[in-house]
């Protein structure tokens, strides 16, 4: 009987700690409003700041046209479009490696593991190097050719790893995506290998990842593409929730596995797709910015996936920032600014998990 | 509730399409050929709600199998297998795990949920798509570690608990479920004594209290006397025998089912049969 009794004490003193354990919707809503803050606070900071100092009043002056006022020009060809850019970007790779991570039950699994960036870049490269001028509207040919390289890409992996009406074989997935990534690059190295040098430094450019679009056409180009994966993303992060125990766990809780892991799948490659077709393989983003978002907020998709969308977004826009002033007037290639935070970063997960 | 299977075959070897295509050249599941290619071949089974079943047999009898049949992870190939009055294969992966929770040997998450996380998502069957859980659920969370003795471990890291307070916890998580059916696949495999005869109290204690139908594949023969009232005997992907535990559980019964020779006594203090195996046939 004392024995029950003190059970009982334990269990309420259990349940006290149990209520210490915040409702998932206060989370949640804390966490979108406290990373929703910091990515439009730096979204509008960020083209405030450059090599040319350039001052908020001066830009939003009517009374100056235009075309005299360099101050605007700045704000809103040079450097708007790409702060804008970055944030889409850093959204779109950060959500899409979340999903990728979970779908692979794999937490060092990336946007570009499953080959859909080598796909983008050998399309680029192709009509880089073969100087292909088609342009469809206002789009050049090297985003329409990254955005058929990864749709390629994306076919062909999900052929090789999916059995006929029974659910996708994660481990077939990353073989087949791995396999297919040195593929593809093997074939980038040949390509360049044979291209003329000012070619080549073009398709170098392009692997080292550019947010200086330019203009906001490419940004109005890719944003449809990135809507509709994140809609798709909306209906996602409780059945990736149940996905990481494994799919048999995950039907048993009553998740539609073969939807859901297609679902996930498609959508996680469109988003890389445009990001990849706006700016270049820019790497670690995917893997860095859910592993930081998971050490504030905890595993639990429904908050994993949109703080990480928008820490994504703040992240590559301070990474730019980076890459455009660190060395002013030079510029590093974002890409490598978010390598060399990255890289080590990526390591010392790996050790801390060993 | 009665779950029950009628003439079941399932083969891992084949997708469904090809299934149809042997399945015309050779007949249905007498497909002589390919025999050897079912895992499970013609199988029928009959859980009576509020029973606590047994299900025994050799290393790939297809325990395993039957279990993800019944649950409806895997579709059968031929027969069919009914909730009540309804047909599984009709129902979607959301009404199945309203009725039915599974246990399975062991769970990895990719991520290091926490105990309470993990409970929770028992009630993702329950939810809409895009509810989130309110305090009803946290409620029956709560209850769910308390019948399980986890309460304490709430807000720890899955992860980082032992073996026997990992297994408690998924029974918790299937519990928050609400199932009427929960089916176990060796719940107790990779347990110490201890924490078995945990799990087998809390089973019973489970399936008495809460009337829960349960069927439990196991290879521990003195757990499946100790908390079974039916057992059901698979080898060879065909149900050998099946019925009450007193019954079935013979000597001579584990000797065909596992080639073994066994003293299968009674025994006083423990109150159930148990089986002490003595060498192999």
């Amino acid at each position: 009987m004392s024995d029950a009794i003190s059970d009982a004490m334990r269990d309420t003193v259990a349940l006290d700690n149990v209520a210490a354990v915040r409702p998932i919707r206060a989370r949640l809503v804390a966490t979108v409003a406290g990373f929703g803050a910091v990515t439009v606070a730096v979204c509008l900071l960020a083209p405030l700041v450059g090599s040319t100092q350039i001052s908020l009043t001066r830009v939003f002056d009517r009374s100056i046209p235009f075309a005299n006022n360099v101050d605007a020009q700045i704000f809103f060809i040079a450097r708007l479009p790409r702060v804008l850019s970055g944030a889409l970007v850093g959204a779109a790779l950060a959500a899409a490696g979340v999903v990728f991570q979970a779908l692979l039950r794999n937490p060092l699994a990336t946007p570009f593991t499953l080959g859909v960036s080598a796909g983008a870049s050998l399309g680029a490269m192709l009509v880089i190097i073969l100087g292909v001028n088609i342009a469809a509207g206002s789009l050049p040919a090297v985003p329409l050719a990254s955005l058929a390289g990864a749709s390629i890409a994306t076919a062909i992996v999900y052929w090789l790893a999916t059995p006929y009406r029974r659910a996708m074989s994660t481990s077939v997935l990353l073989l087949a995506g791995v396999t297919l990534n040195s593929f593809f690059s093997a074939l980038i190295m040949f390509v360049q290998y044979i291209a003329d040098f000012s070619q080549a430094y073009r398709a170098a450019r392009y692997l080292m990842g550019d947010l200086d679009i330019g203009s906001f056409d490419p940004l109005v180009a890719a944003l449809p593409l990135v809507t509709v994966a994140f809609v798709a993303f909306a209906t996602l992060p409780s059945a990736l929730n149940m996905l990481s125990l494994g799919p048999d766990a995950a039907a048993t809780r009553g998740v539609d596995v073969v939807r859901a892991q297609r679902l996930a799948f498609f959508s996680a490659s469109l988003a890389t797709s445009a990001a990849v077709s706006l700016a270049g393989p820019i790497g670690f983003v995917g893997i860095v910015v859910p592993h930081l978002v998971r050490l504030m907020v905890g595993v639990d998709h429904r908050i994993v996936l949109p703080a990480s969308t928008l820490f994504g977004a703040a992240f590559l826009v301070v990474c730019d920032l980076a890459a455009r002033t660190l060395l002013a007037p030079i510029e590093i290639p974002v890409g490598v600014v978010t390598a060399i935070i990255g890289g080590p970063f990526f390591l010392w997960l790996l050790v801390r998990r060993s | 509730m009665t779950l029950s299977a009628t003439q079941l075959s399932y083969s891992y070897r084949q997708g469904p399409a090809k299934a149809g295509r042997y399945a015309r050249k050779t007949g249905p599941a007498e497909a002589g050929h390919y025999a050897g290619d079912f895992a499970l071949r013609d199988i029928s089974v009959s859980v009576a709600p509020g029973s606590l079943t047994g299900l025994l047999g050799p290393n790939g009898c297809g325990k395993t199998t039957l279990l993800k049949l019944l649950s409806g992870v895997l579709k059968p190939e031929l027969g069919s297998v009914r909730l009540g009055e309804r047909e599984m294969r009709l129902l979607s992966a959301r009404a199945v795990a309203q009725q039915i929770a599974v246990v399975p040997q062991e769970t990895h998450p990719a991520f290091d949920f926490t105990v309470m996380e993990m409970v929770l998502m028992g009630r993702h069957p329950h939810l809409g798509a895009f509810q989130l859980e309110g305090p009803s659920d946290l409620a029956i969370a709560r209850e769910s570690l308390i019948a399980t003795g986890t309460a304490h471990l709430a807000g720890r890291a899955y992860m980082t608990l032992s073996g026997g307070e990992k297994q408690r916890v998924v029974i918790a998580s299937a519990l928050a479920q609400k199932p009427k059916v929960l089916l176990l696949d060796e719940p107790t495999a990779s347990l110490d004594l201890g924490y078995q005869l945990e799990i087998a109290a809390l089973l019973k204690q489970l399936n008495r209290e809460r009337g829960v139908t349960m069927v439990l594949a196991t290879h521990d023969l003195n757990l499946a006397a100790s908390v079974c009232d039916t057992l059901v005997l698979v080898r060879e992907g065909r149900v050998l025998m099946q019925g009450p535990t007193n019954d079935v559980l013979t000597s001579a019964t584990v000797q065909q089912l596992y080639g073994v020779i066994a003293d299968v006594t009674f025994h006083e203090r423990a109150g159930h049969m148990t089986v002490i195996p003595v060498r192999r046939q």
